[in-house]
This record gives structure tokens, C-alpha cells and sequence, in this order.
């Protein structure tokens, strides 16, 4: 029963298991620990940005802004960071949040109270939010030497063992495992998901829970912000440009359903775990990274196929005999 | 017993665009006691339920609790007010766990606010204990079977401490042993002092649980009284609410040879052994209760579904039908039961529905000619009588009768041998109802041949000039016209060899 | 004759309104006043606007991306959506410079972009229907999958030398100022309006787009239109490769980076429903006139592009949000 349960984890976490396996078995010390450890560390922020937009496919909307809300949010953090080098780090990690959750909320609003469908109310949104940042930033460059040495140590700095980006993509999983779990509102997301007429008739306010959704999503792409331009220490207009679909991209690997209601937290670190390590194995196994897009567009498209199959309606069952054998 | 009412409804109207569901409703439930409401389908029994629970707000009328006015804005207001529901439909999640589609919307939670599962699940198990079910609440909701499900979602009524439980058509996929548990917890909530309003087609459990009944037709109140002073005569009179021959056209039917021929057809999950002749100039009833695998019959000969068995001849010769197109080139035309998501094309203009199979016909070389499809919708929609206000109309905003009416004159302008007609006049005004079945009587007197999927009694008896009963996905029963009557038909499709009384 | 009798005989009209105030209502007339604004505010703001040959180039902001817009319009009425597109270019572009290679002249190389797109377009359509993946994650992937492929063959390496007679597509002029681009897309648009609105195909896109499951019952084969519809979306974006090729005159893999929201923008804007079932050809092409028009401008006003994206992306929620807002004030 619980094999079923969780099954799709299971068949990708051994076809990561399988694929480190393969590449361990000719470049050993790709399964060092460390190197792990930096493909984790490698793939935290897109785990961070699957989580956020898992809320909002689980709900059946789609949010393509994220890498955009990405790039505002960490345009503005690195501007405050440069024009005054004074302000406290974990200030400017909550700004960044503050920023990416107005940005997230604004996409719930639209999608709430206008009925607008989530994909032309994220695809405005994108173009919006990317040209803002050419609008506050004059299209200049916020570049490593302009940043804080403290604003740019953070996600560097290692604490046991681990850098601190890691640290926060495992606090972010775990919040996510509790929220999912532990929050009536995280319960809320499958039930609008998986039928949102029947939601209804639960007393579940569907709007307002892809309203939240969506603030969620937007509130993990203002963390992301501060994470990407502290650590690539550099900000520009295009960070991040067409990061949104690798986001999606990692959500669909992981078993989440684009029809919304079918996902789990364990599924979409898995997904974007699987990219990170393709992305991460190339060089080491000599194949160009150019590779990199093919392979994950393929790993898309047989994910795709396997969740279809999987959510297939047989029709109804009516024979006596059909039920039983269920 | 106390008479004085937990709730009631006194003068509930609701209205939807072209039906009126409801028209000046009343109705009183008692602590302690079954309320049976029984009607045809259509008659408003379900839009009732949904008033009753907050998902519809009434027009006009009162909803009194203990004799206070009280409002439901939400499902939500509703269950705070002590009313819970098993729905028809199901509002079950597959992805969640059985506990928490129990309680999805009021999980127990912890004083922080967060979900206390170790209360959820052991409620849960109390809960599914206590009507009999033996489910693990920890299993996902999709490795349920349909029976399962529905005992799940009683026991999600039952999960809110409620006054006031409705139950709508709960037996519906229960079998016998489960059917007899829940009479069982019936009675126990009667004898808790819950008011229970209990809606059935299944008139021996109605005598057997109910004291008080209440009947509906066409959205109104016709009678209501205590059980011991009816009988079931009485009560499908009241249903029913005329002589039978009077509604129906009297024709006299001119059967010839046979048009179509089906025989061994099965489906993995959805019938087994369909075999029958339809023959021309004939209308062929298919009673049976909802879910017994009509439908499904029909949409596989029109090609919609496959079977994995079976031959289909038509005029003796055998076709193969893989999709609709193909059924329609065969003069096999169907109309659908759900007429907003398989019939007409919401969006797309009356005259545009209508010409929709038929393009190849008004068009020349593939391009569109305005003129001969004009002329052609006029054509069939005026044979239907239609009532709009010009042919360039959106169909939606047409009533459920005259949709009903766009969509067959869409399938008598493809000059069809065979139409299928799964409930044609399901959910449509009076005044439409006669005007299809005129129609679907001159249409038989042209040579035309109907199978009519219904499950109004009266119907398929004025109707059909032959039945074939389905239960379970099977065929059960077939009744000559002379034999057609409703206790048979009942009998037949519930698959009881005595009907209780 | 008496009152019943007239109600029985009564004739339903063929429409209430005449088709004029139709037209006047519809939201083509609408873009027709933007643009006809966009043009106004244009000419008086910059002297450089009205010359012939700048308005000439100012048409390639909005040539090739509204070839593709032509398929996409169908695609999106259709109730799918494909977000390859631009993936599909960077391919096809790829394919006709690795067979510069083998000499293959002007001829080969257009039969090369257009087959591999129409190709590229096949296999979308496969996914779509006969594996039933919904079109907007397929398209995901093969957008990776087909500018991957690109990334594979030419890594940060590209493509030049293409032969002089190839330019013309993207660098002729039919006559006087008037591009090649530019007759090929008007060339493209009439044809494609006809598809649409004059043809019993063109006629059960719209069925599908508004009820799959009814156009199914009614006896349309809703795969097989669907599988056309990518399959012409390709052979667009094939098309689309040629032309910005030949413009270009090189071709790397990040050819067209971002262009299938860019042109699914253009569609939106042009009236196509998202959610399917209602739009028109000719206001996909006012959209697209008015997106060039004032990518044009602002570039006239030195007003960087990604500013102008700002009041694309605005306009495209607004275009949306304004007839909502109306409706709800208008109800009360």
C-alpha cells in the first residue's frame, strides 16, 4: 500500500540512484561526499523555486514569473545593498521575501478576483517584472565588487559541514514537508486541485487558496532573489532569464501534475534534484554541457508520459466483477 | 415525540436561467424522525440538497432553525448550523486519505492551529467503526472501490456534530450486506433524536426507514403526510400527478424488419453480454437505475468508447464503429444524457450547432456557405418548434428545452436511421418535454427507429414499444409493451424478486 | 389570423443585428483605434517616423514572429497551446547551416528549414493526441528537447556563410520599401483568415476550442485537427526560421530566445481566447501591427526595448481585466 503511495518517489529516486550509480561506476568520485554536496548545494535554489510553484500547479494554476520575481527581488536587495552597505543582512532577506510575496500576490489577486487564467496573468506579469528591473536599475549592473563582503558571504559560509544556501533549501523542504502536512491550508491546495467544484462543498474558499498559493510561490522567489544575485555575486536585468520553465520543468519531473491536485514535496525536490545532477554530470563524464537542455527536455517529456499514464481513466466501474478485481 | 420542527423551509423558490427549480417550497424535518422525499428525476429533489447545505441560495423563502430565520451563505454556514450531507455527487479527493476526506475543511487541529492527525485518524476509525465500514483511514482514497467510497462519504456527513443529516440517495452503490448497515446507523441516528431527511427512488427502504414523507414534482411540493397513512400506489400517483396516457402521444407503431443488430458486446469495467435487435419504426426503452451501465452502452455503439468484444450489424451487413464520425456516416446519431458537456457547443451560434456534422453537405469544396447552412438550421430547428430570438444566437443562452431541441435537429439534419436518446428530457420544462415526445413519435412513423435511455417510469411506459432492463451492466430483463409496468420495471432494475410494502 | 397562430408560424431571423454593428462592437475595431492612436502619437512625437524606409524596417519587429502568431492563433483557438516554438526555429535554423556543409543550395536549404519544422510539429502533435500529454508541459519539453538539440550540434559555435541568394528572405524587397517578409506575411494572414473563417475546417477549430467532448460527438475527428494544427504551427515556425536566418545571416543555438511568449502575447492581445473558442485572424494581425508599431516608436524615442515590455505585459492583463471589470461594474 504504501509502495503504491509512493511510487512515483520511489521510481525517481532510483533513477537518480541509478544515474550517479552509472557515472560513479567510471568517475568514482563524482559519489564523493562533497560532491554531493555541492550538486546540492548546486540545486538549491531551483528545489527552493519548485516547492513555491508546486503550491501553485497543485491548485491548478501555473506561475510563469517566478524567475522574473526572482531577478526584481533580488535587483532591489542588491541595490539597497550597494547604495547602503549599513543595512543589516537578515533585514534585506526579509525585504527580499516581502518583495517577492507582494509580487506572488499580485498574480493571486488577478487570478482571485478577476478570473483571469494564471498563464496570461504570469506571462504580463513576467514582461512586467523584468522590465521593472531595468526601470529601478537603469539597466546598470550591480556587480560583486559593489555588494557587501557580508551580503555576499551568506550563502558561502559553511555551517557544519554545509554551505548555508544548502541549510536553507533543507529548512525550506522541511517547512514545506510541515506545511503540506501540518496546515489545513496545505491540505486546501489538493482538495481545489483535485476537483474544485467538490472544494466547494467542504467550505474551502478555492480563490483564496490559489490567492495564497500564489503568495507562497512569490514569497520563495524573493528568498531565491537574495540567494542567486548574493551568490553568483552580481545582478542584472536577465538573471535567471527563462529559469521559470526549468521550474516548471522540475515540478513536472517530479510527479506534479499539471492538471492540478497530484504532488508531493519529496516529488519535487526528486525533480529538481534529477536536473541538478544532469547538469552537474556532464562535464564530469565528458559530454559537453551543451547536452544539458536535450536531456532535460527529454526527461520532461517521458515524465509527462508516465504521469498521464498513470492518472488514465479507465471509466467507470460498473461490473461487479471489474470492482473486485480493483 | 415532540412535533415541534428542527428546521424548516417555507416558501424556497430557485430559479436558473429557463428552469425553475423550485417554485415556493416548503417542508419541516422533526428530531427523531425520517423524512422520506421521493420524486421523479428532475422534480428539484437535488437542488433541495443544495439549498439545504449552502452551496445554493434560495431566491425567496425562508430556512428556520428552532423557528428562527437563519441564513447559509456557504457550506460552511450550513454545517455550523448543525446540517451535514451525504451528496450524490461525490465530493471526495482521490489523492487524500481516507481521514482527511472525512474531515477536509474541519480537520481537528491543535490549539497552534496545525492538523492533529493522531486525532483525525483515531476519530476517523471511530467514525468508520461506528457505520460498519472496514477501511483503514490511513489508505489514499483513490484504492477505494465505489462502494468504499461511499461509505466514506458518510461518514464524512457524520463527522460534523449535526441535528439535521440529509441523505441523498445513499444505498445508490451499496450492496446488499452494506444497504442493511446503513439502515442500521438509520436507526441509531433516530434514535439519537437527528432529524433526517432521506431521498430515495427504492420505495421499500422509503417504507421501511421513513415516518413522514414529502413528494416533489416539477420543482414543486405536491403532497406530504405520515408514512403508516400511504401505500406506494399512492405515492407514485402523487409523483407521477396524471394519467399516464394523457401526456404521452398515442400513436399506433408500424415495427418492421430489423435496422440494427448488436450482439456480445463487452467492456473491461463497464458491461458484459450486450445483445438486442432494434427494429425499424421502433422506440426501444432502456430502464435501469443511474449507474447501471445505460450510458456506457450507448456511447460505445456510437463509437465514443470501444468495446474489447462484439458485432454490430446494420441492415445485416456488419460495420465496424471506431469513432462517432464513423457511427454518424452509418446513420447512427445519439443525444446525450449531459447536454452541456456532450451536446451542445456553448459558445458557438444555434445555426452553427446545427450544421456542425452536417458541414461536408453546406459547404462547397470545403469553404463555408453562409446561406445553405441558414437554410438548412432553419429547416430542422422549425420541425423542433424552436423558441429563440434568431438563429445567429449563442446556445447557451438558450433553455435546457430548446438546447435539447438544437441538438436534435442537429442529428435529423445528418437524415439519421437510428437516434440514441439517453434521457431526452432530462431537466427540461414541461411544455419541451411533450413537444420531444411528439416529435420523438413522428419520428418513429417515418420509419426512424429511437433506443430512449430513461429512468422516468412513466416515460419509458409511455413511450417504449418494447424495454430491455439493465442492472449492474447487464441485461436483466426485456418486457414486451403489453408487459410494461412499473412495479416490473422497478423490480427488474433493483433486482429484487419481491417488492416490500 | 389569430395571435396563436402567428406565434406558431413565427420565423426565427437569421440574426438580430445587422453584421456592420457587429463589427463596430468587436474587439478588432478596438485594436483598429489603438493602432490608428499608436500611429498618430507616433508621427507627431518623432519627424524620423513617417519616412518610408524606417517604417519599411520597423516591419521586421513583427514579420517573423507573426508568421508563427497565424499558427498559434489556431493552435491557442483549438483549446492547446505550443510553447516550442521558438525551440523549433533555433532547430530548423540549425538543420539548414549544418547542410551548408554539403553545398546545398538556396532551394535545398528553405526545403531543409521548412521539413524540419513541419517535423518538429508532427512530433508536438504526436504527443498531444495519440499519447494525450497535455500540450502545455509537452511543449515544455520539446522547447528544451528542440533548442537542446541545437545546443548539441553547435554548442557556442555558429553557423555563417549562408549563400547570397538565401538573403533574400529576410533581407530582399519585393518592390520599392516592401519587404519579402512583409508580402509573405500579408500573403500568410489572408490565407490564413480564410482557413478560419471561411472553411468547414476553420469551423470545427472553433467547436473544438469551445467543447471538445461535443465536437467529438458530433462526428469531428478532434485528434486528427489537432495533429494538423501543430503540424502547420511548425511548418510556420520552419517558416519563420527561414526568414530570420536569411536576415540574420548566422545561426546560433539561442536564436530566438523568448519568442513563444513574445508571440503568444501577440495572440492574446489579438483577441484569441487562452482558454480557446473565440479570436480572429485579423485581429491577431492588428496586434501584431500594434506591437511593432510601438516597439518601433519607443525605439524612435531611444525608450529601451525591455521598458516597452513593461506596456506589452500591462497591456495584455489590461486588454483581459478591462471587459471583466466592466461587466462586474456594469451588473451592479
Amino acid at each position: 500500500m504504501k509502495r503504491i503511495l509512493l511510487s512515483r518517489e520511489i521510481m525517481l529516486a532510483f533513477a537518480i540512484v541509478l544515474l550517479t550509480g552509472g557515472i560513479a561506476l567510471r568517475f568514482p568520485g563524482f559519489i564523493a561526499p562533497n560532491n554531493i554536496a555541492l550538486v546540492f548545494n548546486d540545486t538549491s535554489i531551483l528545489i527552493i523555486l519548485a516547492l513555491g510553484q508546486m503550491a501553485v500547479i497543485l491548485t491548478r494554476c501555473i506561475d510563469l514569473s517566478m524567475a522574473s520575481n526572482l531577478a526584481l527581488s533580488g535587483m532591489v536587495v542588491a541595490m539597497i545593498n550597494a547604495a547602503f552597505p549599513g543595512v543589516p543582512i537578515p533585514a534585506l532577506i526579509g525585504l527580499a521575501i516581502i518583495v517577492g510575496t507582494i509580487l506572488g500576490a499580485v498574480n493571486g489577486l488577478l487570478v482571485w478576483k478577476l478570473d483571469i487564467p494564471p498563464i496570461v496573468v504570469t506571462l504580463g506579469t513576467l514582461t512586467i517584472y523584468r522590465g521593472l528591473i531595468f526601470v529601478i536599475s537603469d539597466g546598470a549592473w550591480v556587480n560583486s565588487h559593489e555588494m557587501s563582503a557580508a551580503f555576499k558571504a551568506l550563502p558561502r559560509s559553511v555551517i557544519a559541514g554545509l554551505p548555508v544556501l544548502s541549510w536553507v533549501a533543507i529548512a525550506t523542504i522541511g517547512l514545506a514537508f510541515f506545511a503540506i502536512r501540518r496546515l489545513p491550508l496545505g491540505r486546501s491546495l489538493y482538495a481545489v486541485g483535485g476537483d474544485p467544484h467538490a472544494a466547494v462543498y467542504t467550505g474551502i474558499d478555492v480563490g483564496k487558496t490559489r490567492f495564497m498559493a500564489f503568495s507562497i510561490a512569490g514569497g520563495l522567489s524573493g528568498l531565491a532573489g537574495y540567494l542567486w544575485v548574493s551568490r553568483y555575486a552580481v545582478s542584472y536585468v536577465d538573471i535567471a532569464g527563462g529559469f521559470e520553465l526549468s521550474i516548471i520543468a522540475a515540478c513536472v519531473i517530479g510527479g506534479v501534475s499539471i492538471a492540478g491536485g497530484i504532488g508531493s514535496v519529496g516529488g519535487a525536490v526528486l525533480g529538481a534534484l534529477f536536473l541538478g545532477v544532469i547538469n552537474n554530470a556532464l562535464p564530469v563524464i565528458n559530454v559537453s554541457p551543451f547536452w544539458q537542455m536535450a536531456i532535460s527536455g527529454t526527461a520532461i517529456i517521458v515524465a509527462v508520459a508516465l504521469n498521464v499514464r498513470s492518472e488514465r481513466t479507465k471509466g467507470r466501474i460498473i461490473l461487479k466483477r471489474a470492482e473486485a478485481a480493483v | 415525540m415532540t412535533d415541534l420542527p428542527v428546521l424548516t423551509l417555507s416558501g424556497i423558490t430557485k430559479t436558473f436561467p429557463g428552469v425553475k427549480a423550485l417554485s415556493d417550497v416548503s417542508l419541516s424535518l422533526f428530531p427523531g424522525q425520517v423524512t422520506a422525499l421521493v420524486g421523479e428525476n428532475g422534480a428539484g429533489k437535488s437542488t433541495l440538497v443544495k439549498v439545504l447545505t449552502g452551496i445554493y441560495q434560495p431566491d425567496m423563502g425562508k430556512i428556520l432553525i428552532d423557528g428562527a430565520p437563519v441564513i447559509f451563505a456557504s457550506a460552511i454556514a450550513a454545517s455550523e448550523h448543525g446540517i451535514t450531507a451525504i451528496h450524490q455527487e461525490t465530493v471526495l479527493f482521490d489523492e487524500l486519505s481516507v481521514a482527511e476526506n472525512i474531515f477536509i475543511g474541519h480537520a481537528p487541529c491543535t490549539r497552534r492551529g496545525l492538523i492533529d492527525w493522531k486525532t483525525l485518524n483515531s476519530k476517523a476509525r471511530d467514525l468508520l467503526a461506528r457505520i460498519g465500514a472496514d477501511i483503514d483511514p490511513n489508505t489514499p482514497l483513490k484504492e477505494l472501490g465505489i462502494a468504499n467510497k461511499h461509505l466514506v462519504a458518510i461518514a464524512r456527513a457524520l463527522s460534523v456534530d449535526a441535528r439535521v443529516v440529509v441523505m441523498d440517495e445513499p444505498t445508490a452503490a451499496l450492496s446488499h450486506k452494506e444497504i442493511q448497515e446503513l439502515y442500521d446507523l438509520v436507526d441509531r441516528l433516530k434514535a439519537e433524536g437527528k432529524a433526517i431527511l432521506f431521498i430515495s427512488h427504492k420505495f421499500d427502504e422509503v417504507f421501511r426507514l421513513a415516518d413522514r414523507f414529502t413528494v416533489f414534482r416539477d420543482g414543486k411540493m405536491v403532497g406530504e403526510g405520515k408514512i403508516e397513512d400511504t401505500n406506494s400506489d399512492a405515492l407514485v400517483q402523487l409523483m407521477v400527478g396524471r394519467e399516464v396516457s394523457q401526456i404521452f402521444p398515442n400513436r399506433t407503431s408500424v415495427i418492421g424488419d430489423p435496422v440494427l443488430t448488436v450482439a456480445g458486446y463487452d467492456h473491461p469495467t463497464e458491461f458484459a453480454d450486450i445483445g438486442f435487435t432494434l427494429n425499424k419504426g421502433e422506440i426501444l426503452g432502456f430502464y435501469g437505475l443511474v449507474g447501471s451501465g445505460r450510458s456506457e452502452v450507448m456511447q460505445a455503439l456510437f463509437g465514443v468508447t470501444k468495446p474489447t468484444r462484439g458485432v454490430m450489424r446494420i441492415g445485416g451487413k456488419i460495420v465496424i464503429i471506431r469513432t462517432p464520425a464513423e457511427a454518424i456516416q452509418h446513420g447512427i446519431v445519439y443525444v446525450p444524457e449531459d447536454r452541456g458537456a456532450q451536446g451542445a457547443v456553448a459558445g458557438l451560434p444555434i445555426f452553427q450547432n446545427v450544421t456542425l456534422p452536417s458541414l461536408v453537405r453546406t459547404s462547397r469544396k470545403g469553404f463555408i456557405r453562409l446561406a445553405k447552412e441558414f437554410a438548412l438550421a432553419r429547416e430542422y430547428t422549425t420541425r423542433m418548434d424552436l423558441r429563440a430570438a434568431s438563429l445567429n444566437q449563442d446556445v447557451a443562452n438558450l433553455s435546457g428545452g430548446n438546447q435539447q431541441k438544437v441538438v436534435i435537429a442537429k442529428w435529423l439534419a445528418t437524415q439519421p436511421k437510428v437516434i440514441i436518446m439517453d434521457e431526452p428530457t432530462k431537466g427540461i420544462d414541461v411544455g419541451s418535454k411533450a413537444a420531444v415526445h411528439s416529435f420523438m413519435a413522428e419520428l418513429v412513423a417515418q420509419g426512424l427507429s429511437i433506443i430512449m435511455v430513461s429512468s422516468e417510469i412513466p416515460e419509458i411506459i409511455g413511450m417504449s414499444d418494447r424495454v430491455i432492463v439493465m442492472r449492474e451492466g447487464r441485461l436483466v430483463d426485456e418486457l414486451a409493451r403489453k408487459d410494461i409496468t412499473a412495479e416490473a420495471l422497478i423490480r427488474a432494475a433493483a433486482g429484487i424478486e419481491e417488492v416490500t410494502s | 389570423m389569430s395571435l396563436q397562430d402567428d406565434i406558431k408560424t413565427r420565423i426565427i431571423p437569421d440574426r438580430l443585428n445587422s453584421r456592420l454593428s457587429g463589427y463596430l462592437k468587436s474587439w478588432e475595431s478596438l485594436l483598429v483605434a489603438v493602432a490608428v492612436a499608436v500611429f498618430i502619437i507616433n508621427s507627431l512625437s518623432s519627424p524620423y517616423f513617417l519616412d518610408a524606409w524606417n517604417l519599411s524596417d520597423a516591419t521586421f519587429n513583427f514579420t517573423e514572429k507573426g508568421l508563427i502568431a497565424l499558427a498559434m492563433a489556431l493552435v491557442i483557438i483549438s483549446g492547446e497551446i505550443d510553447l516550442s516554438v521558438a525551440g523549433i526555429i533555433a532547430l530548423a535554423s540549425t538543420a539548414m547551416g549544418y547542410a551548408l556543409q554539403f553545398d546545398v543550395g538556396t532551394v535545398g536549404l528553405v526545403a531543409i528549414g521548412l521539413s524540419v519544422g513541419a517535423l518538429c510539429g508532427l512530433f508536438n502533435g504526436v504527443l498531444v493526441t495519440v499519447m494525450g500529454l497535455p500540450s502545455i508541459v509537452a511543449t515544455i519539453g520539446t522547447m528544451s528537447l528542440f533548442r537542446g538539440l541545437s545546443f548539441v550540434v553547435l554548442g557556442d559555435k555558429a553557423f555563417n556563410g549562408y549563400p547570397t541568394s538565401f538573403a533574400f528572405f529576410g533581407q530582399g524587397y519585393v518592390f520599392w520599401v516592401i519587404t519579402f517578409e512583409l508580402v509573405l506575411f500579408a500573403a500568410m494572414a489572408v490565407l490564413f483568415g480564410i482557413l478560419l473563417s471561411k472553411t468547414n475546417f476553420g469551423r470545427t477549430i472553433y467547436a473544438i476550442g469551445n467543447n471538445p467532448t461535443a465536437a467529438l460527438f458530433s462526428g469531428i475527428r478532434v485528434d486528427r485537427v489537432k495533429m494538423i494544427l501543430f503540424l502547420l504551427t511548425g511548418l510556420m515556425s520552419g517558416l519563420a526560421a527561414v526568414c530570420l536566418t536569411s536576415r540574420l545571416g548566422s545561426t546560433r543555438p539561442s536564436i530566438a530566445t523568448g519568442w513563444e511568449l513574445e508571440i503568444i502575447t501577440m495572440v492574446v492581445l489579438g483577441g484569441i481566447n487562452i482558454l480557446g473558442g473565440s479570436g480572429t485572424i485579423v485581429g491577431v494581425v492588428l496586434a501584431a501591427l500594434v506591437i511593432g508599431m510601438v516597439t518601433f516608436g519607443f525605439g524612435l524615442l531611444n525608450i529601451p526595448g525591455i521598458v516597452m515590455s513593461i506596456f506589452i505585459g500591462l497591456l495584455l492583463i489590461l486588454v483581459i481585466a478591462l471587459p471583466i471589470v466592466y461587466r462586474r461594474v456594469r451588473k451592479g
